[in-house]
């Protein structure tokens, strides 16, 4: 057995007392993992876990109110802790580097990106320009990118998410580090251009031979990438198993539960129709255009949405999903009136809504109420949490006494103590803020909930409690909900009907254990093929066998479109 | 089970209650941050304190004037000497921090009173926008001094149209800051979430949105604050200011500037006073920032 790449050996790391708060809390608690060459470890975890410090401590590039306190870190056998700043900085991107989640932000807005990527050659090589140059070019090519010599000159915002993910990895490749450090690389992307990347660190890892350490909170992601995984759980490794052999048989019942809480790509059974439902939303065409008016004539238009016709009866669930930029939220949030739809009809609960005036709309909003992806945006934090729940119904003229004793209820129907409302939201973890949104939501008796990614900024773990409360009041209070997401895990779990849009137009609408598992779009077809892990039923424990799915053709990625 | 499951429900996981995130609390810390600001705080409670007990503790009446002692080097009856007329110095500058304080607090509340209303209204209804910022982008043009003293020439110098040409200067800067607050504000999904549950503009305006300008409005008013008594200063001592018999240190400075070589003192003290009231003020307003905008303190250069 060689020496491993990387060791990290009973990693402790501390929030350092400093000015003002004498405790010290520990973050970090031990952690131990060593990557062999060539090999992809997957750092699993929800957040607070740890993943990315242990990371961060790695590279040296720690928060300043943050310290190792104890454990070592090894890079091919050199400790890393207490290693001068000047050495560190030597060994990256020579020795390690690291890719993150948001290619916006990691990249310099206002350079152009092949001399970003030559930076690194230029602080660590004695290569002349011209050769620099050359080696960045082979380098684009390298991760796939189409016409290096135009994109070379490119600034970021030219570019895809995709393809600035690949310059990414071109700058933390390009001097053939031993050791990658990927945390979150594909979360911010799309599931297709996801499948892509996670090709691309594949093949750069087998061609290479470059050790992976691959953070994530994504269980496909890991049955897709990993040879060997490490849970993480609080700043503790919970353990540390091959990939098959994690998902098979879980040893502890922390890995077991973030394994059943994974949604499935199975649809569930079909619910019953009732014959008697009445319909809660009906849309009809419905249409959204951004015009830039010019001041010579017309100017741009761009087409957020187009002819989505939609029905939703009472009690059920529609799910709208696709990649971003598909206009799913603009459907929503033109149903809601948020934004003015300029073509087609809104039937909400038997009433026409899409031209009514601000004035006019108003009654008609206690019927449709929305939870929103974020919990930490979508509450305001400056209000105490019962007041931003007693909001709605105060405004339709129901006395605060009576409103604030109903937000009580709401909030224990939500699994949140009454107390709760007399606190702000910072004092609440995110499930339970995004309990609060539900309960604010509720709050106007709506007989239609939108919820716009209600659970993507949340850990699986709460993810799945927050779609059983979600499913739970649909039960008792039989309210239509409009559901929109991008995971079509948890679409297959909540939805009865599934509309997929695709650049503001709507590709197939149907039931969602048709849609899901024998879709007609092509475009369908390739989103599920795109989702990571989808030939494992993780709740299960067990690899899902399906016949020789979907013709079975890869279908040939067009290198960073 | 693990607590996986159950974590959302115990009462106990909900955080200990720590209150409203309260901005006085930001400012009293940041005042204590280090000992500059320290030191600040305690001049400029010491400007306050002599401002508002002026008539009692001077010496002697700011205007009586004594021609026999005129022009006077410090002494104990006269404490930092005599001006031309004989009249205290040491009294007409303590007299003179009233009207400085009057001038910058007023111009300081006016100036964000008026900016708010308008930046809130231009930030949040459209169509205002436009007409509005026009005509602030309009004012911005002009130079504040020079703005001031038409004002003043137009309508006759007293502590109002003082007060009026100071303030007028300073508000397009505080409706374009407030405007700027208010459109990322009404970007955040809790507007939308009160849009959609029905509440009216005027609720949202003022409930949701006005919360959001408090910590940038109390530090753009430090500011303007700390340029009003310089205005003042400047526009007493260019004789465009509040007629000379008042005692404002602007018209002190400006009187003495004649005898400058006989009795430097007549510039020197309230110059160093105006200098480090403005100092001060300054100094407050910039821990109030750096409390208030915990972007400015994360990340050190350490590495």
């Amino acid at each position: 057995m060689s020496t491993p790449v990387l060791e990290i050996d009973g990693l402790r790391i501390a929030i350092d007392g400093g000015a003002g708060q004498g405790t010290e809390k520990e973050v970090v608690r031990g952690v131990s993992l060593s990557i062999q060459p060539g090999a992809t470890t997957c750092l699993v975890g929800e957040s607070g876990s740890g993943k990315s410090l242990s990371a961060l401590a790695t590279m040296g590039l720690l928060p300043s109110n943050l310290a190792i306190t104890g454990g070592d870190i090894r890079l091919n056998g050199e400790s890393l802790v207490g290693a001068r700043p000047r050495r560190l900085r030597d060994l990256r991107a020579t020795r390690m580097s690291m890719i993150f989640q948001e290619p916006m932000t990691a990249l310099n807005p206002v350079a152009r990106v092949g001399p970003q990527v030559a930076e690194v050659l230029k602080a660590h090589t004695g290569l002349s320009p011209a050769e620099r140059r050359e080696r960045v070019l082979a380098m684009l090519d390298r991760v796939h990118l189409p016409d290096p010599e135009r994109l070379y000159t490119a600034f970021p915002h030219q570019l895809s998410g995709g393809q600035r993910q690949r310059i990414m990895i071109a700058m933390a490749l390009i001097l053939q580090p031993q050791l990658l450090i990927a945390d979150e690389p594909t979360t911010a992307l799309d599931v297709t251009t996801q499948a892509q990347i996670l090709t691309l660190l594949e093949e750069l890892r087998r061609e290479e031979g470059t050790a992976v350490l691959f953070i994530t909170h994504d269980m496909g992601v890991v049955a897709e990438i990993a040879d060997d995984v490490t849970v993480l759980r609080l700043g503790e490794v919970m353990e540390t198993q091959p990939v098959d052999a994690l998902l098979r048989t879980p040893r502890t019942d922390y890995t077991r539960e973030l394994l059943r809480a994974v949604p499935s790509q199975i649809p569930r059974p079909p619910r019953p129709v009732s014959p008697s439902a009445p319909v809660a939303l009906q849309t009809d065409k419905l249409g959204k255009v951004y015009r830039d008016a010019g001041w010579f004539g017309t100017g741009r238009e761009v087409v957020a949405a187009e002819a989505v016709s939609l029905k939703l009866l009472a009690g059920r669930t529609l799910g709208i999903v696709g990649e971003s930029g598909s206009g799913k939220s603009t459907v929503a949030r033109c149903i809601l009136r948020l934004i003015d739809p300029t073509a087609g009809s809104i039937l909400l609960a038997g009433a026409e809504t899409a031209r009514l005036s601000r004035r006019r709309m108003k009654p008609h909003r206690r019927k449709i109420q929305i939870v929103f992806q974020d919990p930490m945006r979508s509450l305001n934090p400056r209000i105490e949490v019962g007041e931003s729940i007693i909001e709605g119904p105060t405004n339709f003229g129901v006395p605060r006494e009576a409103a604030l004793e109903r937000a009580a209820e709401l909030l224990e129907l939500v699994g949140l103590p009454r107390s709760a409302l007399d606190r702000y939201p910072h004092q609440f973890s995110g499930g339970q803020r995004q309990r609060i949104a539900i309960a604010r939501a509720l709050a106007l008796e709506p007989e239609v909930l939108v919820a716009d990614e209600a659970v993507s900024a949340l850990d699986v773990s709460i993810q799945a409690q927050v779609l059983a409360l979600l499913a739970d009041i649909q039960d008792r209070l039989g309210i239509g909900m409009l559901f929109i997401t991008h995971d079509l895990g948890v679409a297959a779990q909540v939805c009865d009907e599934v509309v997929v849009m695709q650049s503001g137009r709507v590709v197939e609408y149907g039931p969602a254990g048709r849609v899901l598992t024998e879709p007609e779009a092509a475009y369908t077809r390739r989103l599920l093929e795109a989702a990571p892990g989808r030939d494992w039923d993780f709740a299960n424990f067990r690899p899902l066998e399906r016949p020789a799915s979907g013709g079975g053709q890869p279908a040939a990625v067009p290198a960073g479109a | 089970m693990t607590d996986l499951a159950s974590q959302p429900t115990t009462p106990a996981d909900v955080a200990p209650a720590g209150g409203a995130p309260s901005v006085l609390r930001e400012i009293r810390r940041a005042m204590a941050s280090s000992p500059i600001v320290t030191l600040a705080s305690i001049l400029l409670a010491l400007v306050l304190v002599v401002a508002l007990l002026a008539p009692w503790i001077v010496p002697h009446d700011p205007t009586r004037l004594t021609p026999t002692a005129r022009l006077k080097p410090p002494s104990a009856e006269f404490w930092l000497g005599t001006d031309a007329f004989g009249r205290d110095l040491f009294s007409r500058i303590i007299m003179g921090a009233r009207i400085s304080l009057i001038v910058g607090i007023g111009a300081a509340v006016a100036a964000v009173a008026a900016g708010l209303a308008l930046g809130l209204i231009a930030g949040f209804v459209r169509a205002a926008d436009a007409i509005i910022m026009r005509f602030v982008d309009g004012m911005m043009a002009i130079p504040n001094i020079l703005l001031a003293i038409a004002i003043v020439a137009l309508s006759g110098a007293s502590l109002w149209t003082v007060l009026v040409a100071i303030t007028l200067p300073e508000i397009p800067r505080v409706v374009r800051l407030v405007r700027s607050v208010v459109l990322s504000a009404r970007e955040e999904p809790y507007v939308d979430a009160a849009i959609a549950c029905g509440s009216s503009t005027w609720r949202i305006l003022h409930r949701h949105l006005l919360p959001n300008t408090v910590a940038p409005l109390i530090v753009q008013g430090t500011y303007i604050c700390a340029s009003a008594i310089l205005v003042e200063a400047i526009l007493s001592f260019l004789g465009a200011g509040i007629s000379p018999e008042t005692p404002t240190w602007g018209n002190i400075m400006a009187e003495g500037r004649i005898y400058f070589q006989i009795n430097p003192g007549i510039i020197l003290w309230p110059g160093l006073v105006l200098s480090i009231a403005i100092l001060s003020i300054n100094l407050v307003g910039d821990a109030v920032r750096d409390a208030l905008d915990p972007r400015m303190s994360r990340r050190g250069i350490d590495r």
